[in-house]
């Protein structure tokens, strides 16, 4: 019996690779935007992804897209919150602006898109929420004060939630990417990846198939007694935090 | 106190949303002690009821709303 799975940031990266990866297992996916939609070259899937444009900024969009999800694939059963971006600099200099909106999007987005998720997943008594973070949240990263914030946010969020839900058979759990092969990291210079990457243990970047296979490993019926969990994807980066 | 067919769907929305049977849901009965009803369980309610009756409950309107009289009561105002 095929679910119904929203990835909000599911347009590229980690968040269309767990789309398609969901789509491959047979799950009805949805995706939501903000900048473009989805390349459709490249995907092995002859199912469409259904793509909903939306800036998690804004709370009535957040919720447009939801009600579009719906009402062409039935209630969410499974969330993915991948949306999330970056506007690094060091905290001497960032600017309001520059902190708020990287918070705004990487946190504030999840509350939202949770928020708007879940009426339907306690009604269901079943339910999935991933939220992606990343090993920065708990290691931090200079020049990533606003990142990493909201990154140790969604950990902090995604366990409370958990413990408010639990009851209800809807699990919370929580992914840590380290260095993954994404436009995200493409914004750093060649130097700084590799410098990166040689403090891996593993000693090279993930694909993003390699996180998405532990983003769908605990959105299945498989992780049913896992909540409140934060799975570190990151090569052995962030061992022993 | 509203008419009886009002509190009779708002009582099935407690039956359903709270698992209590129908004889508990009195206007007296305290959801916290004598429904044993948490706070998720309220909010879960209150979205049955915004459904059941078309009404929107604003969250600070359930400020002070400890029983099932007192629900129904704002209920009724809303109608």
């Amino acid at each position: 019996m095929s679910r119904v799975v929203l990835v909000t940031g599911g347009s590229r990266g980690i968040g269309l690779a767990c789309a398609r990866r969901f789509q491959a297992d047979g799950e009805r996916v949805a995706v939501t935007y903000k900048t473009a939609p989805p390349d459709p070259a490249g995907a092995e899937s002859t199912a469409p992804l259904l793509a909903v444009a939306c800036d998690v900024t804004d709370p009535g969009a957040v919720d447009a897209a939801f009600t579009t999800v719906e009402a062409e694939l039935g209630a969410i059963e499974v969330l993915v919150c991948a949306a999330g971006i970056t506007d690094d600099g060091l905290v001497l200099r960032m600017s309001e602006e520059r902190w708020s909106r990287v918070v705004e999007t990487d946190l504030t987005g999840t509350f939202r898109a949770v928020r708007r998720a879940l009426p339907a997943m306690l009604r269901a008594r079943a339910g999935r929420i991933v939220v992606i973070s990343s090993v920065v949240g708990y290691l931090g990263n200079a020049g990533q004060a606003n990142y990493a914030a909201a990154k140790a946010g969604q950990i902090g969020f995604a366990r409370s939630l958990a413990r408010e839900v639990a009851s209800r058979s809807v699990t919370v759990n929580v992914v840590c990417p380290g260095m993954v092969a994404t436009d995200m990291l493409a914004a750093l210079d060649e130097d700084q990846t590799a410098a990166l990457a040689s403090r891996v243990p593993l000693g090279r970047i993930a694909e993003p198939e390699e996180v998405a296979s532990a983003v769908c490993f605990l959105a299945s019926a498989e992780a049913s007694y896992i909540t409140g969990a934060v799975l570190a994807v990151d090569g052995g980066l962030g061992m022993g935090h | 106190m509203g008419d009886d067919a009002t509190f009779e769907k708002f009582k099935k929305c407690a039956v359903d949303v709270l698992q209590v049977p129908e004889d508990k849901v009195v206007p007296e009965a305290s959801f916290a002690d004598d429904l044993n009803a948490d706070s998720l369980d309220l909010v879960e309610f209150v979205m049955a009821l915004e459904e059941a009756f078309s009404i929107t409950v604003d969250e600070t309107e359930l400020d002070g709303i400890d029983t099932v009289g007192q629900a129904y009561d704002l209920v009724v105002s809303k109608l």
